[in-house]
């Protein structure tokens, strides 16, 4: 059995928080619950808490372009929050810059780059009637 | 055989410690140990004394190794002279010199009062002058440690001093960056820059620089890097303070940078300002002129 990591729906955002050691299977399995779950509660945003995690490999990296990649394809945005200041470090000295995502300091802030979104799709469809 | 010339050098100093004591002081200032002015007579005096007594005690117990426990307490007399002056800006040669012109006063000492044949107090010279040889060499070791670690604390501090980051109002920091950027200070910079967004949950970070030399394509990957690492984090970056002659030679070495660049700390500031929906005006004069009257 696999330890999963609880996805919880705030409105129409899913939020992830990550607080254990991440390793291939756990991140594999997110990859998938996520995908699912998106399509089934038709989520807008993704929002993924990383603040508790202290290290990160290329795999990581890679899952994290992947989610961001999916969910885009499924019309909702990613944001990730909280990394730690190692975890920047590492990401890019890996070369990994995950350009498809977005990021924001914490839960607070990321909430409202997903919100922001929305309203400048909203007003974006009142133009255009 | 050793320990016998041993006990020789240590008698000769239990009996006329007082006269190589005076010898050794003379040799010194020959040497113009106090011409520089760094050390007064008196406190020479005492330093001499005290190696001395101390140098005494260790050839009392009949040791011959400088290493050795016996020998402990020369061992920190000379560890302590070395890096004070290390630390007073004495040359390596001055400080050998301590040790070295020790060597004359305790020869002439034991010339004027062999007691035993020729060949005995040859023997006990050239055992003395293997010793005073090796404590002078572990001198010049102790001097060099003290410098050594002069010079990284002095690099640790260049390090930390010109990478400071400012809060320039909320949520926006600025990182002036003064000198030639390579890795190792970048990592520092990236760091520092990347501890201060979470601190002071910034959202905004101007990179000024000015104070760089140079920019060539190592330091505009660093500069890319540390921009990466920070947008990871949530924080946008905006570089500033690039002066004509910089953009000139970044544009004809094909340096690309792909960020938001401004010439100016103060027009990155207003973008920085402006993406926070801040705008800064100025207080209408109507409000002055109803003020004042």
């Amino acid at each position: 059995m696999v330890d999963r990591i609880p996805i919880l729906k705030l409105g129409d955002v899913l939020l992830v928080t990550i607080q254990v050691d991440m390793h291939d299977q756990i991140a594999t399995a997110l990859e998938e619950d996520l995908t699912a779950r998106i399509v089934s509660s038709s989520a807008r945003g993704v929002l993924i808490d990383i603040s508790a995690l202290e290290i990160v490999d290329s795999f990581i990296g890679r899952m994290l372009d992947n989610i961001a990649a999916i969910s885009r394809i499924l019309d909702a945005d990613t944001v990730v929050v909280g990394m730690r200041p190692a975890v920047a470090i590492t990401l890019v000295e890996l070369g990994l810059t995950l350009s498809g995502v977005k990021t924001a300091l914490d839960v607070d802030r990321g909430m409202a780059l997903i919100r922001r979104r929305d309203e400048s799709a909203v007003d974006d469809a009142d133009d255009s009637d | 055989m050793p320990k016998a010339n041993k006990l020789v050098t240590s008698a000769l100093l239990n009996s006329h410690q007082a006269e190589i004591l005076q010898q050794w002081m003379r040799r010194l200032k020959e040497d113009g140990a106090l011409e520089s002015g760094r050390i007064r007579e008196s406190e020479l005096q005492a330093q001499c004394s005290d190696f001395l007594s101390k140098l005494r005690d260790a050839l009392a117990k009949g040791s011959n190794d400088i290493d050795g426990a016996d020998f402990a307490p020369v061992r920190a007399v000379l560890t302590d002279l070395s890096s004070s002056r290390a630390t007073q800006g004495f040359s390596p040669r001055e400080t050998a010199m301590f040790v070295f012109s020790l060597k004359p006063a305790l020869f002439d000492a034991a010339q004027k009062h062999a007691d035993g044949d020729a060949a005995s107090t040859m023997e006990a010279n050239w055992q003395t002058g293997l010793m005073l040889d090796r404590l002078g060499l572990f001198t010049t070791e102790a001097y060099q440690k003290t410098r050594e670690t002069l010079i990284v604390r002095q690099q640790q501090e260049i390090a930390e001093l010109s990478t400071p980051v400012i809060k320039l109002w909320d949520g926006i920091l600025a990182l002036p960056l003064i000198g030639t950027l390579d890795s190792q200070r970048t990592q520092v910079v990236m760091e520092n820059l990347l501890e201060s967004i979470v601190a002071q949950g910034a959202t905004m970070a101007i990179i000024d620089i000015t104070g760089v030399p140079t920019v060539d394509t190592l330091t505009a990957q660093h500069l890319l890097k540390t921009v990466a690492a920070a947008r990871l984090m949530g924080a946008d970056c905006i570089l500033s303070g690039i002066r004509p002659q910089i953009a000139q030679t970044m544009v004809h070495l094909g340096v690309e940078l792909n960020m938001v660049s401004k010439a100016t700390l103060a027009d990155a500031f207003s973008v920085a300002l402006a993406r926070q929906g801040r705008i800064v005006t100025k207080r209408r004069t109507a409000n002055n002129n109803s003020a004042e009257g």
